[in-house]
């Protein structure tokens, strides 16, 4: 089972305005979902520049960039896949 | 998590940083308000309007002007714009401005019933006001403010806490009574009477108290360099980021600094001497000594209780002494603090010393405003990084372990001349040119002072420590007790926020 990727951006605008606690996602994690994400930190996602600054803090979950993320709309997207994942396992 | 004062805050930075670069300011300032509040967006107040009004006289105070100066309310953000422009040097005292039109003008103090009041029976409320000053309409509770002597008797007995105490958050952190509401019912600063602590900046829920910043004179010098610039960093400032001290060097150097400093290294030479000062102070016969780092402390001193004044050491501050090895090296060099201090800017102004202060927040905008990643730079070469020590003095009970490390190293010659005790210096370690008789770990060996020993001349005064640990209040009547004698604390470190500078009113407050 592939794991659901979960790119935390640690640029310095995200991190101003509101990513640090998203960067302690790690220890944030609940057990059940430790085994089926793969986290990485990674430098500014480009995303913040022009309008979109307001929109800040982003996170890219399986590649797909995320905003005003919070350590709950994270947790509430991952299971959300998660629950995809299983119904299209039972079918 | 961050508020939504900081939020806003620090995205009018940002944006301030990127319209800079690429040269839009004039044009697009006037426009920040309606981007950020558009018509068919989300208001924080009463209608959008009302917030692009506020938003007006944040830019303002972004720009370093006064809100309380405005003339022509039809003045331009451009105009201001110009005039901030055109300024060579940093926009001076004082460093904080209200934003009138942002001000809720908060209810004073009082006590009031909320819907929890359930009417009830035994109505403990109406039986133990001393005043008479409850009665109940229509089952709810009513208090009668003409009677209400707010001693708050009623809260303490609801069983529904039905009653509660609301307060005025500027005035009520205010340590020295210097907000109070104008004519109109808005907060107002006494300016003789601030300090310039910062607490009604951070406790304000509508952020209508704001710093004035000076972060386009930064951007400004950082792009035409009428000389050297040079950024002298807080201690404080290694836990905002994420990433190494190094690394944070590094990035701060590419907004185009051509030196990043320590403030630490200022540090070292402020403990050194505060200890020496401390052991002169005290075989002089002097009682008390207190460290004067903190510039809102020496302000409420020299405002509030100028007697004081004599016990306040007399060291420079570490920003000072770090100021003074730039210059050392380079007299016409720009120099800009960075620190988490409103303070700062008011001591940096008063020095002469230092040019501009930057806060923590205007710092961080500056690099998210050039996509400049903490985390992704190369570790900056500290050629002679500050001990641990000195980098701890931004952490409260800090400066006092700098001060009694530097008491307690051997050193030689404290006391004396040329390497030896000198019999006539101010502070001997010697009775009579001899030794101390009772001194039991003597300083000097065969009438010199030994370079080996471990106890040095100061042996004879032990640091009987005591720390303010945030200023509130409270702190004057503390100085006052200690001013008559009734403490036995012979060296007194004050801060004003609690907790150190770590927790300083523009720090980034990262947990
Ligand atoms: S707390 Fe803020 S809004 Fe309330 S009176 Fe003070 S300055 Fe005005
Ligand atoms: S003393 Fe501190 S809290 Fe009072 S007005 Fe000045 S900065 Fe604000
Ligand atoms: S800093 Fe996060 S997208 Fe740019």
């Amino acid at each position: 089972m592939e794991k659901i990727r979960l790119e935390i951006c640690c640029g310095t605008t995200c991190f101003m305005l509101g990513a640090d606690k998203l960067m302690r996602m790690e220890t944030l994690l609940p057990e059940e979902f430790r085994e089926r994400v793969e986290i990485t930190g990674v430098p500014c996602l480009n995303v913040c520049m022009e309008e979109s600054i307001c929109r800040a803090p982003f996170v890219r979950i399986n590649g797909v960039p995320h905003a005003q993320a919070t350590v709950e709309s994270v947790f509430e997207e991952i299971r959300k896949l998660l629950e995809k994942e299983e119904r299209e396992d039972s079918e | 998590m961050i508020s939504g004062a900081e939020y806003m805050r620090r995205e009018l930075m940002i944006r301030l940083v990127r319209l800079f670069d690429q040269g839009k300011l004039d044009e697009e300032l006037d426009r920040i308000p309606i981007r950020v509040r558009p018509k068919d967006g989300e208001a924080s107040r009463c209608c959008v309007y009302h917030d692009r009004a506020v938003l007006k006289y944040r830019l303002m105070a972004l720009l370093g002007m006064r809100c309380e100066e405005e003339t022509d309310e039809a003045q331009t953000l451009a105009g201001y714009f110009q005039d901030a422009d055109a300024r060579e040097k940093a926009p001076g005292d004082p460093p904080l401005t209200v934003c009138t039109a942002g001000c809720s003008g908060c209810p004073d103090n009082s006590y009031v019933v909320t819907g929890n009041c359930r009417g009830c029976f035994a109505r403990p409320c109406v039986f133990n006001c001393p005043k008479n000053a409850i009665s109940v309409v229509n089952q709810v509770s009513q208090i009668d403010y003409t009677k209400c002597i707010k001693c708050g008797k009623c809260m303490n007995v609801c069983p529904f806490h039905a009653i509660v105490k609301t307060t005025v958050p500027c005035e009520d952190a205010c340590p020295v009574g210097a907000i109070r509401k104008n004519a109109q019912g808005r907060a107002e600063i006494d300016f003789e009477k601030c300090i310039f602590c910062g607490k009604c900046f951070r406790a304000c829920p509508f952020s209508a108290i704001m710093e004035r910043s000076q972060l386009l004179d930064v951007l400004n010098v950082l792009k035409r360099k009428p000389a050297h610039v040079a950024a002298v960093v807080a201690p404080s400032a290694y836990s905002q980021f994420p990433g190494t001290i190094e690394q944070l060097f590094t990035a701060i150097s590419k907004l185009g600094f051509d030196d990043v400093v320590e403030a630490a290294l200022g540090a070292e030479l402020t403990s050194a001497n505060e200890a020496q000062e401390f052991l002169e102070k005290m075989s002089g016969g002097q009682r008390l000594m207190t460290t004067s780092c903190c510039p809102a402390y020496v302000e409420l001193v020299k405002r509030h209780f100028p007697d004081f004044l004599q016990y306040v050491s007399h060291t420079p501050s570490p920003m000072k002494y770090a100021a003074q090895l730039v210059r050392e090296k380079d007299p016409d060099a720009v120099v800009v603090f960075i620190g988490p201090c409103i303070a700062k800017r008011h001591e940096a102004e008063e020095s002469g010393l230092v040019d501009y202060v930057l806060t923590f927040e205007e710092l961080g905008s500056m690099m998210a405003g050039r996509q400049i990643d903490v985390i992704s730079q190369e570790p900056w070469t500290l050629l002679t990084p500050a001990g641990e020590n000195a980098r701890n003095f931004a952490k409260s009970c800090g400066v006092t372990e700098s001060v009694l490390a530097d008491m307690t190293r051997p050193k030689c010659g404290t006391c004396g001349e040329s390497g030896k005790c000198g019999e006539n210096a101010e502070n001997p370690c010697v009775e009579n040119g001899q030794c101390g008789e009772n001194a039991e770990n003597p300083c000097v060996e065969n009438g010199q002072c030994s370079g080996n020993t471990e106890t040095p001349c100061g042996e004879n005064f032990e640091l009987k420590a005591k720390f303010i640990n945030g200023i509130d209040r409270k702190t004057l009547s503390q100085l006052k007790l200690l001013a008559m004698g009734k403490d036995p604390a012979n060296f007194l470190e004050v801060m004003a926020c609690p907790g150190g500078c770590v927790n300083g009113p523009c720090s980034l407050h990262v947990k």
